[in-house]
């Protein structure tokens, strides 16, 4: 075998360094190669790569601003924030959204319910990379859970957000409104760059009206995130700038008055600082508890509240249209004095009944038998219903529509209640337009009780109950006192159109003022049970709104008919009477009579507003009058 | 030959001088202190692409302890005891890759370990990046040459026999090392370039029979990946997008230790096995990638010198293959993460974390020591 010393070692040694030349200049070119390549990557295309890296790992976000407050005249909070911890997904960062939800389901309880809406929410169209929540309200252990079991669930956060809470709901919702998600069409209304951090909007009430000034203005972030979409650090910020915190002329204690005076029953009491139109008290009975429908309400729950016979989601004080009645009777003794339709001193003789000719049909009086001689006062006092039918044949349906529109009647005259409905204020042109009829004077007739076609809100009798307390001076109904920061409320509220009723003789409001309180304190008044025994003098009007109506002769039998089929007790009224601090419109459904069930819980009201609030404990106690007057 | 006389060097008494200590211990201390400046500038970006974490640091400066050992004894070992265990460590070599095949344990699809019971696990393919050329090396050796194109023939049969076993477990990265060992061997034994012609026009040929035949999907879509990245931007492609935005953003003088976005953010995957070549051009730009590589090349240049000088022909094709491999690791490495070649299982050597890779390159720079410090006396 040739080993070394047989072999031309010389000539081997010269081979292989040719050979290693070759291959050093191939390692030479090789690596030129190579740092041609990273003078490619790293110095000519470098801001390209920058720009990726950054694209990588720097997310803009936006952040929602927090929510302004809202609280009462005496700065009790009624709408705050309070953090919400729940767990979100973001769908686009999921892997396998079945084998992750399924794996969450292990760790917290999720609900078919909270499960359903998920489904739901993943179909419809959102932003991308939005967080879709799947369950609210996740407590310390279940957090805790979650971010142990982190890393196995790409996409999967625990989010805390502000979310709106109401603390007195029950008593507030229905005034208030409330915050919900933002849903489809809402969408499609709001800005989409100011509203790109925000989950939720007003809905109803206060947190609709003023969504604007409640949202604030959206905030900024960019974040460094990992490749998995966790936000690591926040790299820059621009705040965002809160929602202003607003101040309602709403007062809790007379509120929750209300509620309680209302309590087992249904019906609205709105109560109205005349000098100011502030809404003191919104209430509308039964409430319900708002909070539910901030994070969502389940089908269950929705069903049970929507389907309930006392219809709680129904806001009686703004929405519920009722035929006026005998309230009306003081904003037509107005028209028919200022129309010369009637004077102080015109007397008629009630029979019990009237007739438009003889031998037509009879409308009855409430009391049987009639009044006999009246005047205008006693027949406000005793609310006599022939005097003003035949005020009302004598004024025609033009004078009155004329009158009761300046009184506010047939639109919304609030400035900032949303959702508030304009009840029906009929005229001639709207009976021919809907009823193809011509207006017939039987039709004024009705009127002349506030019946027939005529309908208004509880919110409508107590705007023109807080008219005639001013004597003639609007202010129209509003929720907001005052915003907490600089800026004045002028450029968010509203201004009023309204203007004052002027009449050929002012004395006229002092004299309708005067029948009003003889309601309340004279002999025969029909609701002076009712102000027995007060320190002041206030100013009423009982009433009854007919839930159906009876044939001519057909009688009366409280007792034999079903309670939801008695009629609705209605009373209007202001106290005190010289210088009123507050004007009511009670509405007691199903409550009998005016004077019995409404007028008390009027005087309830205005003894606490007046004279100080039933201390802590102390039971409400409405004397429940026998007398069955109207 | 002017080429030649760069490596023309008058033959010194082994135990003459300063480097007397030196050839006792047969340690080079030129290739020792280019070695130890990889090591240990390669455990500093290693921190940074483990994230910090110093466990991981320090299991990788264990393994490189041993394999500085493994070189240690390596370099005592006179190269004829590598010529005469040759051929029986290539049969025990062969051997194993049968067993590999027939009871080996593995993981992600690929069999590669061999688990004896009473010995650490371990992987004759890795073992084959050393036997191979040596094997190679001792039959060339044998002839005269450059070599007749029948002893061409069967040195390639030598090469391809362990290949072909190998690219069964399947590792292609491995394989194509194992095998470029052996072709380096075949082309400093002074083919003739009429017979390396042939061999490109068969490679050309083979290369469309390997893609149907041999090639697994997986490392088919590694290929098409190369040629488009952003045809599967989230998936295939990604690695390859993000390396490459990792080394791009790193710019002239990069990030700053620690500071790579995109390694400790999670975008680059395999930061600290092999992809750690993108860690240190994020983080040292440029800069950073010029001394890396020089420092390569430094490793190469010492090697090749110590093959040029080598006293026999057997130690000068062993020694010029064990260093051309360790380029080979070099080049595949950086290109494939630099997106110059597709994505194969090749670390980047004696930097990247884990694997066997480290101690048998240690290894083979113990088998470059001992050439250079065990020279018999002669002419002298």
């Amino acid at each position: 075998m040739p080993w070394g010393e047989f072999k031309d070692t010389v000539a081997e040694r010269r081979l292989f360094q040719r050979r290693a030349m070759v291959m050093l200049l191939l390692v030479f070119v090789l690596l030129g190669l190579l740092v041609a390549r990273m003078y490619q990557l790293q110095v000519v295309e470098h801001d390209v790569y920058t720009t990726l890296s950054d694209k990588n790992r720097v997310q803009v976000q936006s952040v929602a601003p927090p929510r302004g407050l809202v609280y009462d005249r005496n700065d009790v909070l009624l709408a705050e924030n309070r953090p919400v911890f729940s767990v979100t997904l973001v769908p686009e960062r999921v892997g396998d959204m079945e084998q992750t939800l399924a794996k969450l389901q292990g760790m917290l309880s999720i609900s078919e319910e909270d499960m359903e809406r998920f489904h739901r929410r993943l179909l419809e169209p959102r932003r991308p990379f939005q967080e879709l929540p799947l369950r609210y309200d996740l407590n310390e252990q279940e957090i805790a859970r979650l971010a142990v079991h982190r890393h196995e669930l790409p996409g999967v956060e625990v989010s805390a957000e502000l979310v709106r809470y109401y603390p007195h709901s029950e008593l507030t919702a229905h005034a208030l409104g409330y915050v919900g998600r933002i849903n489809r069409q809402e969408l499609q209304r709001i800005d989409p760059v100011n509203y790109a951090g925000t989950n939720y909007i007003g809905k109803s009430g206060v947190e609709r009206f003023y969504e604007e000034l409640l949202h604030g203005r959206v905030g900024y972030q960019h974040v460094e995130t990992n490749a998995r979409g966790r936000t690591l650090r926040v790299l820059e910020r621009e705040n965002p700038v809160p929602g202003e915190d607003i101040r309602l002329h709403m007062d809790l204690r007379l509120q929750r008055l209300a509620h309680e005076l209302l309590d087992g029953r249904r019906g609205a009491i709105i109560a109205i600082e005349p000098s100011t139109g502030g809404l003191l008290a919104l209430a509308s009975v039964p409430g319900f508890d708002a909070n539910q429908f901030v994070t969502g309400i389940g089908v269950e729950a929705y069903r049970e509240l929507s389907t309930s016979v006392d219809k709680p989601l129904f806001n009686r004080a703004l929405r519920g249209q009722y035929p006026p009645g005998s309230t009306l009777k003081p904003m037509l003794a107005i028209a028919a004095l200022d129309s010369d339709a009637v004077t102080r001193d015109k007397t008629i003789w009630d029979p019990g009944y009237y007739q438009l000719n003889s031998g037509g049909r009879r409308w009855r009086d409430w009391k049987r038998g009639g009044h006999g001689w009246v005047d205008l006062k006693e027949a406000v006092a005793e609310s006599c219903d022939i005097y003003f039918y035949d005020a009302a044949v004598t004024m025609g349906v033009d004078t009155m529509h004329k009158y009761l529109s300046a009184f506010g009647f047939g639109e919304d005259a609030t400035l900032d209640v949303a959702g508030a409905l304009s009840g029906l204020l009929p005229s001639r042109d709207w009976k021919r337009a809907v009823h193809n009829e011509p207006w017939y004077p039987g039709d004024s007739v009705n009127l002349g009780i506030g019946q027939g076609f005529m309908l208004a809100t509880p919110l409508q009798l107590a705007t023109a109950t807080s008219v005639i307390a001013n004597r003639g001076n609007w202010a129209e109904p509003r929720l907001l006192k005052d915003i907490k920061g600089a800026e004045s409320i002028d450029e968010v509220l509203p201004t009023g159109t309204h203007q004052s009723i002027e009449l050929d003789n002012p004395d006229d409001w002092e004299f309708v003022v005067d029948t009003m309180a003889e309601v309340m304190h004279g002999s025969k008044g029909t609701a002076r049970g009712a102000a027995r025994g007060a320190p002041y003098r206030m100013a009423g009007k009982t009433g009854t709104a007919q839930v159906f109506s009876l044939a001519e002769d057909e009688e009366y039998e409280e007792e034999e008919i079903r309670e939801r089929l008695r009629d609705h007790a209605l009373f209007v009224g202001f106290a005190p009477v010289d210088d009123p601090q507050i004007a009511v419109a009670v509405i007691v459904e199903n409550g009998g009579s005016g004077s019995g069930t409404a007028a008390p819980v009027a005087r309830a009201i205005f003894d606490a507003w007046l004279l100080g609030f039933p201390g802590e404990g102390e039971a409400v106690v409405v004397g429940e009058s026998g007398e069955a007057s109207h | 030959m002017s080429a030649g006389s760069l490596f023309d060097q008058p033959v010194r008494h082994p135990l003459s001088g300063s480097r007397g200590i030196w050839s006792f211990l047969h340690i080079d201390p030129v290739l020792l202190v280019l070695l130890l400046a990889l090591i240990s500038g390669g455990l500093v970006v290693l921190y940074s692409g483990a994230d910090a974490n110093i466990a991981v640091v320090k299991a990788q400066g264990i393994r490189m302890g041993v394999a500085l050992i493994v070189m240690f004894v390596f370099a005592q070992l006179d190269p004829a005891v590598f010529r005469r265990w040759s051929p029986w460590l290539y049969i025990a070599g062969v051997a194993g890759l049968a067993a590999v095949l027939l009871v080996g344990v593995g993981a992600k699809g690929a069999q590669r370990w061999l688990d004896i019971p009473g010995l650490p696990r371990f992987q004759p393919s890795e073992l084959m990046k050393l036997v191979v050329p040596m094997m190679t090396a001792w039959y060339l050796s044998r002839h005269y040459l450059p070599p007749r194109a029948r002893h061409v023939g069967v040195a390639l049969l030598i090469v391809l026999l362990p290949m072909a076993m190998i690219i069964l477990q399947p590792d292609l990265g491995t394989s194509l090392l194992v095998g470029s060992a052996g072709i380096f061997v075949v082309f400093f034994a002074g083919i003739s370039w009429r017979l390396i012609g042939a061999f490109f026009a068969m490679v050309s040929v083979a290369a469309p029979l390997m893609w149907f035949f041999v090639l697994r999907e997986y490392q088919k879509q590694r290929v098409l990946t190369l040629l488009d990245p952003q045809s599967d931007p989230l998936g295939a492609g990604w690695n390859i997008i993000q390396s490459k935005t990792a080394i791009g953003s790193g710019g002239m003088d990069g990030k700053g230790w620690l500071q790579g976005t995109q390694s400790h953010l999670e975008f680059l995957p395999e930061s600290h096995t092999d992809f750690i070549v993108a860690v240190l051009a994020e983080e040292f730009g440029f800069v950073g990638m010029l001394v890396l590589l020089v420092l390569y090349l430094l490793i190469i240049l010492r090697c090749l010198y110590i093959a040029a000088t080598a006293q026999d022909s057997f130690s000068r094709l062993l020694a010029g293959a064990l260093t051309m491999t360790f380029f080979i690791y070099v080049f595949v490495n950086v290109g494939m993460v630099s997106g110059l070649l597709p994505v194969v299982g090749v670390p980047l050597p004696l930097v990247s974390y884990g694997g066997t890779s480290g101690v048998t390159l240690m290894a083979a720079f113990g088998v470059l020591m001992s050439v250079h410090t065990h020279r018999r006396m002669i002419g002298a």
